[in-house]
């Protein structure tokens, strides 16, 4: 059980998913998701990222790496092909998160997405008292340099899930260390959603 | 260097299709004896399930790893990837190349004696397809007792031999990576091809292909050579090798070679025509253009039903195989839900790349081979 002390989202994706699924990782890094599933779950699992050391770490960890852009490389997926689907930190990167969104739903049975919390108490009060693009643990990066396209709360995923017909099955917000029950739109970093169509 | 190398090594050869049991072509003809060099580096383990065949490209051989005599200046042509320690690591795998049918370095070709009418072959010998060139491969794996091979493997023209291996013989393969290829061979690469073959015909001493009694169209396969070379680099390849310098001693005469890249090419042109048949450079380079995997077939079904492991490779300064083609070969990949890996290495040196760019496509190869290996004896299968 080396993976345990893994990072919690990537253990709180793995208790979201049953055992032996086939598992689409859509900007998968590094690809220590895929080895905790493919390890611990015995998933069959393949990763698309477009940066090339990270295909490179993918490689060496034994995973099936696609070296792409996940803004084009789902439309050559039938419909369902994967068991889940899983955007952790990725969607809010993406240049069209309506079509990564509804393609991610339509290959995957079902989909799993973790999202950073553009609504987090210290962002607000950094954007209310400052006056300043906020940064946070889990919006680390400054204005300039932010990989991040989209700036949305849960409270606005939640409506856009409802929007696109997309069932919330589960959903867990996580602080910077444990998991967040009270206000999470308020005090989580991170919520990750389980969905169905 | 030496050190690292797998050391001295001999080219085998093995002929079958005998009298009788020639072998069909795709074209209808029937062809045989043939004979097909090859060369193996390392040991075959006791459940001969560590082979891998190594696939040369246009102007390869079966000399691919290795020096052939102790005082031999170059090693065999994939040497930095094939042997101890290495890609594809001579101390684990047992690794073979052979040269391809309608070859001239050992195998059965246009230069070949035709045992009909006792002379070389010449333009007599059958128009032959990559397919053909497989299916000549297959008595090789079979005479070495192998069922399954761990990988088929080769960049350009050798990855479209791993990939016939991957459809045709989807049983005989545990994994496939073809690198700096296509599914089907684009107009632009059989233009370039044509102008290579035009060169070649155009030289009054190819006399139709009859030309083994006497000097051959060296002027013609050498210039064939030199577009080849052009289109196997870059426009930053070029620029870093050669800028735009000149010569040292230059000669009184208006179009002389006096660019460093023309001298460049010059040379390569004229140390080709040492070693390639011309004849060889027509039908080999026909086969290519001929190459067409959806040739019937949609992108859709190509790989159905395949359960070989695949690693995909490409080079982004590559234009003569670009990696929107090693990207259909992903997409069909997908489409079959085939396990699969794919790296668009970031390299200036063109479709040279697959030769050069040993690190990178060292740690793909490496690590893609161990897993392949290692799901062998997790599953036994």
């Amino acid at each position: 059980m080396e993976h345990r002390n893994a990072r919690l989202d990537n253990l709180v994706i793995s208790d979201l998913i049953e055992a032996k699924s086939n598992i689409l990782d859509l900007g998968c890094g590094n690809g220590d998701l895929m080895s905790l599933l493919v390890t611990e779950k015995e998933c069959t699992a393949h990763g698309i990222e477009k940066d090339e050391q990270a295909i490179y770490e993918g490689v060496e960890k034994g995973l099936n790496v696609l070296h792409g852009d996940i803004d084009s490389g789902l439309s050559e997926y039938s419909d369902n092909s994967f068991d889940y689907v899983i955007l952790n930190q990725s969607l809010q990167q993406v240049d069209h998160f309506d079509t990564v969104f509804r393609e991610a739903l339509r290959v995957g049975k079902k989909v799993i997405v973790g999202l950073p919390n553009f609504a987090h108490y210290k962002a607000r009060l950094q954007l209310f008292f400052l006056g300043k693009a906020p940064v946070t643990r889990s919006l680390p990066y400054s204005w300039y340099d932010s990989p991040n396209v989209h700036f949305l709360s849960m409270t606005d995923f939640i409506h856009y899930c409802d929007s696109r017909n997309a069932k919330i099955e589960r959903s867990v917000f996580l602080g910077e260390k444990r998991k967040v029950s009270l206000l999470p739109n308020l005090f989580a970093n991170v919520g990750i959603y389980l969905l169905s169509k | 260097m030496k050190e690292k190398s797998i050391g001295t090594v001999k080219t085998e050869y093995f002929t079958f299709a005998e009298a009788g049991q020639e072998l069909k072509l795709e074209c209808g003809e029937k062809l045989g004896p043939i004979t097909l060099a090859y060369e193996t580096y390392g040991e075959l383990n006791a459940a001969k399930s560590n082979a891998i065949l190594i696939l040369h490209a246009l102007s390869g051989d079966a000399h691919a790893a290795g020096f052939h005599q102790e005082d031999d200046k170059y090693p065999g042509w994939w040497d930095t990837m094939i042997g101890p320690g290495k890609a594809f690591d001579t101390d684990k795998y047992f690794v073979i190349c052979s040269n391809i049918l309608g070859g001239c370095k050992g195998s059965t070709g246009p230069s070949s004696n035709n045992p009909k009418t006792n002379k070389p072959y010449a333009l007599d010998f059958p128009v032959i397809t990559v397919t053909d060139i497989v299916n000549c491969q297959r008595y090789i794996i079979d005479h070495l007792g192998i069922e399954k091979l761990l990988s088929v493997t080769g960049g350009s023209m050798g990855g479209m031999q791993a990939l016939t291996w991957l459809v045709k013989y989807p049983e005989k393969i545990r994994s496939a990576i073809p690198i700096a290829t296509a599914l089907k061979h684009s107009p632009q690469q059989i233009a370039f091809d044509e102008v290579g073959r035009q060169a070649i015909m155009a030289d009054p001493h190819w006399k139709e292909g009859n030309y083994y009694d006497e000097a051959g169209p060296d002027k013609g396969l050498a210039v064939a050579r030199m577009i080849g070379h052009i289109t196997y680099m870059s426009d930053q390849s070029m620029e870093d090798k050669f800028g735009r310098q000149k010569k040292k001693e230059i000669k009184p005469f208006k179009f002389t070679a006096d660019f460093e890249v023309e001298g460049y090419l010059k040379y390569r042109g004229e140390h080709f025509v040492k070693r390639f048949d011309a004849n060889s450079y027509l039908y080999i380079t026909k086969a290519m253009d001929n190459f067409n995997l959806l040739e019937g077939k949609t992108i859709q079904t190509l790989f159905k039903g395949i359960r070989a492991k695949l690693l995909v490779i490409a080079f982004k300064s590559d234009w003569l195989y670009p990696a929107y083609q090693s990207k259909e070969i992903v997409k069909a990949s997908k489409l079959a839900g085939l396990e699969a890996t794919y790296c668009e290495v970031d390299s200036t040196y063109g479709h040279d790349a697959f030769l050069l760019e040993t690190k990178e496509e060292t740690h793909l190869v490496k690590n893609f081979l161990k897993k392949v290996y290692g799901d062998i004896e997790k599953n036994g299968t």
